[in-house]
């Protein structure tokens, strides 16, 4: 996943501090925060052009891996690149392509870059997708079982086993799943060319298929969910307004339900917005293991060669929902909480 | 937001997500009828393209192999060519005009009857457009003319003469078909069925999912035995072995030793180790230079002298390499064409074989002026102390153990190795540009040997660009003046002769040392299938061959129950779908309780 660009367009979760009336300020707010994500944008877009020419790999030897072709032929595909201009020329070639909304053509697949990410898009959004809405449910469910109970045997095996899971090699899990699971679940892809078509087949054979590669990226992404939900909610667990609550004679369960976790839900929902901002860029070692043909999987071919054109639609595509997801985060987040929307 | 409504959001959204999915991105391949008789071959490498004219990848041109038949082929058993869409030809006294005689009656998957005018229209096609010429040019590039003076006659006249007339594997497309393509470079070749001539006609194909290929009925060799090949792609070559152990696929190929032990004895699994086409070799750098012979890259300028390295490959021991690193399955090295190509194969003879002798090694150098210093390293003429960098592809999984045994035989002989193992995008830079000693190689070879026979020409030394194709920045005039008696000799057995004068030059230069030709190694379900033709037969591959007889031949086994695993599915996906619709009525249930018992 891409780790770096997560920290350098973390949003700022800060209450904003703008004075004046309430309407303009979230006008002004939001217009600030918009112009913030486009300008991130464009950086993303220089700076990756740049830093994939540092890669190294000669695309036109990756290409014609395999055939007997000569000097003439390489230096003439080359040419039909456009990889014999200088660096500033290629560069103005991109910006001019983007500004026509045209992301280029990958060298190796010899497609169009924005016909590969739409076919690739729709099986990760799927497996992340699902994967990270069961991982929230389930680490919040336990996180906040977990500390309502302190120091409990649940609270123990619960978050024992959640860290061993969040410290097992993904690839490692997934193998070992497949290699269990017996005859149960099939060993690759997203569908089985055999499968009749119609709405319902396809999506039993979908589902059939979704299983252990879901099951494997839920069982190393909850943790996280967890532990938040759970130091957040521990921390709540202090307050006066508990006790208060408790005195009144309120059931425990409902103490804990509308009183402590609405409260304790705010660092989580940070982290899923900035989570689901990553869910486009998939996860590499679980689609390489279950042969699953999405993004993640899409950029490490890229970097074979390297693939120029198909790495930059990719950084832009991938950073993008990043982008999008935060401001989306900050948006929210004057929605959930009283005390950002007062100031 | 509380929690209840996020998870009922969530589990919303996930079912929302797997609706529109299935609805566009799975895409809807024809319903199967189940007595159908599939091989289903799991494909571990990347398909790149299917367009003949740019397919240049393993998986891409085995794909080629399947749907277009080549002007000839090569033989099953022994691989010499035979005929394939031509079934006669004969060469003028000139050399320089071949006329190829169409075999009649044939038809291509539309049942358009082929002619001499595809063949013409496709050679044509590569010599006037270069985009055509991307993955095959260099197979035309000495024509002169192709003309079809009647539907049954190809004639082709070549600038110089040309020994590999009979070994053209360029895929013959039909003019009906391309001569309506605007765009060859951005052509897919996916308008299914797409219209070809070999066995097999391609139906299906989802990029990195699958390809599906249906038995081609108008094929002029005949039909074939099985109805459906299906080519299931996997990223992870364990999880390909976990799929062949379910029955998930019936033919896996390109195993490592590892995984091809832990299959043996493994119920209804059958093992084939096949002799390989790959040659791997040590690269010594004799002087890495431009084909204006200018120099390039920073190689040891020791490793110019022809003795220092001819002590270098006498300290290799091949066969330690053989046992420990492949654990058996290759060849050990000899001469640079892989001992499969039996007809081109050379070995030397007792008299010159210098075979692994450390004490001889360390004679050599002691004679030619590479005294030990005091730390056992031996210094150069300049006095500098020979230490060479040995460079590795950490993606090939022979190189780092390999690197082990060579630093402690060259260790041996007084020569100091800084082992360097670096990505394979690195490696292949470090190797166009010349910037290492040592190295690592690897080329496969064909029946035809002047392709792996070229790279190791001046022509092939790259320019300042670095397009080039040498395997080693050999120039050599001896070599130079046998490859071209080779190129224009259409005698076999005295071409075969002066090829083998080549392999002995290249082993007495010893810019590389051969260390091994790997065993291809294959399994399949011996419960499925059963009758793959071998190429060549016996020993040989059954995927990834000069043809396609593997695929061809091959046929259901008598005790083969297929296509069970559908319905299983089927009942397991019904079964995740009821799991997750009442895990969502229970969250429903649930909420709708606690708000009534909230109003109480």
């Amino acid at each position: 996943m891409i780790g770096p660009v997560s920290t350098a367009l973390a949003p700022d979760l800060a209450p904003p501090t703008t004075p004046g009336g309430r309407g303009g300020g979230t006008v002004r707010h939001l217009a600030t925060k918009l112009g913030g994500a486009v300008v991130s944008l464009l950086m993303v877009i220089v700076l990756g052009f740049f830093l994939f020419r540092v890669l190294p790999g000669d695309p036109v030897k990756t290409i014609t891996r395999g055939a007997p072709v000569g000097p003439q032929q390489l230096a003439a595909l080359r040419h039909e690149l456009g990889l014999d201009k200088p660096i500033a020329a290629q560069f103005v070639d991109y910006l001019a392509q983007l500004a026509r909304g045209d992301l280029g053509e990958s060298y190796q697949f010899r497609v169009p870059v924005s016909t590969l990410i739409g076919e690739r898009i729709g099986p990760t959004v799927l497996l992340v997708g699902v994967a990270t809405a069961l991982a929230i449910l389930v680490g919040l469910w336990l996180g906040t079982r977990a500390a309502w109970r302190r120091g409990s045997r649940f609270d123990r095996i619960s978050t024992g086993v959640a860290l061993l899971l969040w410290s097992a090699p993904t690839f490692w899990l997934g193998l070992v799943l497949l290699t269990v699971t017996g005859n149960l679940f099939p060993s690759q892809g997203l569908i089985n060319p055999n499968t009749p078509a119609g709405f319902l087949p396809q999506t039993l054979d979908l589902l059939h298929h979704l299983t252990l590669p879901c099951l494997t990226l839920v069982a190393v992404l909850y943790a996280q969910y967890l532990l938040v939900m759970r130091s957040s909610l521990l921390e709540e667990m202090n307050a006066d307004y508990l006790v208060t609550a408790k005195a009144k004679g309120l059931r425990d369960d409902l103490v804990r339900r509308r009183h402590a976790v609405p409260n304790a839900m705010l660092p989580t929902v940070t982290l899923i917005f900035l989570n689901l901002g990553l869910v486009v860029s998939g996860a590499v070692t679980v689609e390489t293991v279950f042969s699953w043909p999405g993004l993640g999987l899409l950029t490490y071919q890229a970097l074979q060669g390297p693939d120029l054109p198909l790495l930059q639609g990719l950084f832009v595509v991938l950073a993008g929902a990043v982008l999008v997801m935060n401001l989306i985060a900050e948006l929210l987040y004057q929605v959930i909480d009283p005390r950002v929307r007062a100031t | 937001m509380g929690f209840r409504r996020l998870a009922a959001g969530l589990v919303a959204t996930a079912l929302a997500l797997l609706g529109a999915s299935t609805a566009t991105g799975a895409g809807a391949p024809t319903a199967h009828a189940a007595d159908q008789k599939v091989l289903r071959v799991a494909v571990t490498t990347t398909v790149a393209s299917l367009n003949p004219f740019l397919a240049s990848h393993a998986a891409d041109t085995e794909f080629g192999r399947l749907m277009y038949e080549f002007l000839t082929a090569d033989d099953q058993k022994d691989q010499h060519p035979i005929g394939g869409l031509a079934d006669k030809w004969d060469v003028a006294k000139d050399n320089l005009t071949w006329t190829f005689h169409v075999r009649d009656g044939m038809t291509w998957s539309d049942r358009q009857p082929i002619t001499s005018r595809d063949i013409a229209y496709t050679y044509n096609l590569m010599l006037t457009n270069p985009t055509a010429g991307t993955a095959n040019g260099n197979f035309v590039k000495n024509f002169d003319t192709v003309t079809a003076p009647d539907e049954h006659t190809v004639v082709i006249k070549t600038k110089r003469p040309q020994a590999t007339m009979l070994a053209l594997d360029v895929p013959i497309v039909p003019e009906h078909v391309w001569s309506k393509v605007t765009d060859i470079g951005k052509y897919t070749n996916l308008q299914f069925p797409v219209v070809g001539s070999g066995p097999f006609v391609l139906t299906d194909y989802k990029q990195d999912q699958y390809a599906t290929l249906k038995a081609n009925p108008t094929f002029f060799r005949g039909r074939p035995a099985i109805d459906e090949l299906q080519f299931i792609h996997y990223d992870n070559p364990d999880a390909a072995v976990q799929g062949l152990l379910k029955g998930d696929v019936d033919l896996v190929s390109r195993l490592t030793p590892a995984q091809f032990n832990a299959l043996q004895g493994k119920p209804n699994i059958a093992l084939n180790k096949a002799q390989g086409h790959r040659l791997n070799d040590l690269l010594i750098n004799p002087g890495a230079q431009t084909n204006t012979h200018e120099r390039i890259g920073d190689g040891n300028p020791a490793l110019a002298d022809v003795t220092l390295r001819q002590a270098i490959a006498q300290a290799i021991d091949a066969k330690t390499l053989v046992d420990k690193v492949y654990g058996g399955y290759a060849e050990v090295g000899s001469g640079y064409i892989p001992p499969v190509f039996s007809q081109y194969h050379w070995s030397p003879p007792a008299d010159q074989e210098r075979g692994f002798d450390l004490a001889a090694a360390n004679r050599t150098l002691d004679a030619a002026g590479y005294p030990k210093g005091t730390d056992g390293i031996r210094v150069d003429k300049t006095g500098k102390p020979l230490t060479l960098r040995l460079l590795g592809d950490s993606g090939t999984a022979t190189d780092q153990p390999s690197s082990q045994y060579v630093k402690s035989w060259l260790g041996q002989i007084g020569i100091g190795v800084d082992v360097q193992m670096v990505s394979s995008d690195k490696f292949s830079d470090a190797g166009v540009a010349g910037r290492y000693d040592l190295a690592f190689g690897s080329w496969g070879a064909n029946p035809d040997p002047d392709a792996v026979l070229a790279v190791q020409t001046c022509a092939n030394l790259p320019d300042a660009a670095g397009n080039g194709n040498s395997e080693n920045f050999l120039c050599d005039p001896d070599y130079e003046r046998l490859y071209a008696e080779q190129s224009a000799e259409l005698d076999t057995a005295k071409r075969a002769e002066i090829v083998k004068q080549m392999q002995a030059r290249l082993y007495e230069l010893d810019t590389s040392v051969i260390t091994a030709y790997p065993n291809q190694l294959e399994a399949y379900r011996s419960d499925h299938v059963t009758g793959f033709g071998l190429q060549p037969d016996p020993g040989g591959v059954i995927t990834q061959q000069n043809g396609y007889w593997g695929y061809y031949y091959a046929k259901p086994a008598a005790a083969a129950e297929q296509s069970a695993g559908a319905g299983l599915g089927l009942l397991i996906g019904i079964a995740v779908a009821v799991v997750l619709v009442a895990g969502a009525a229970l969250l429903v249930v649930r909420r709708r309780r606690v708000n009534a018992d909230e109003r109480e």
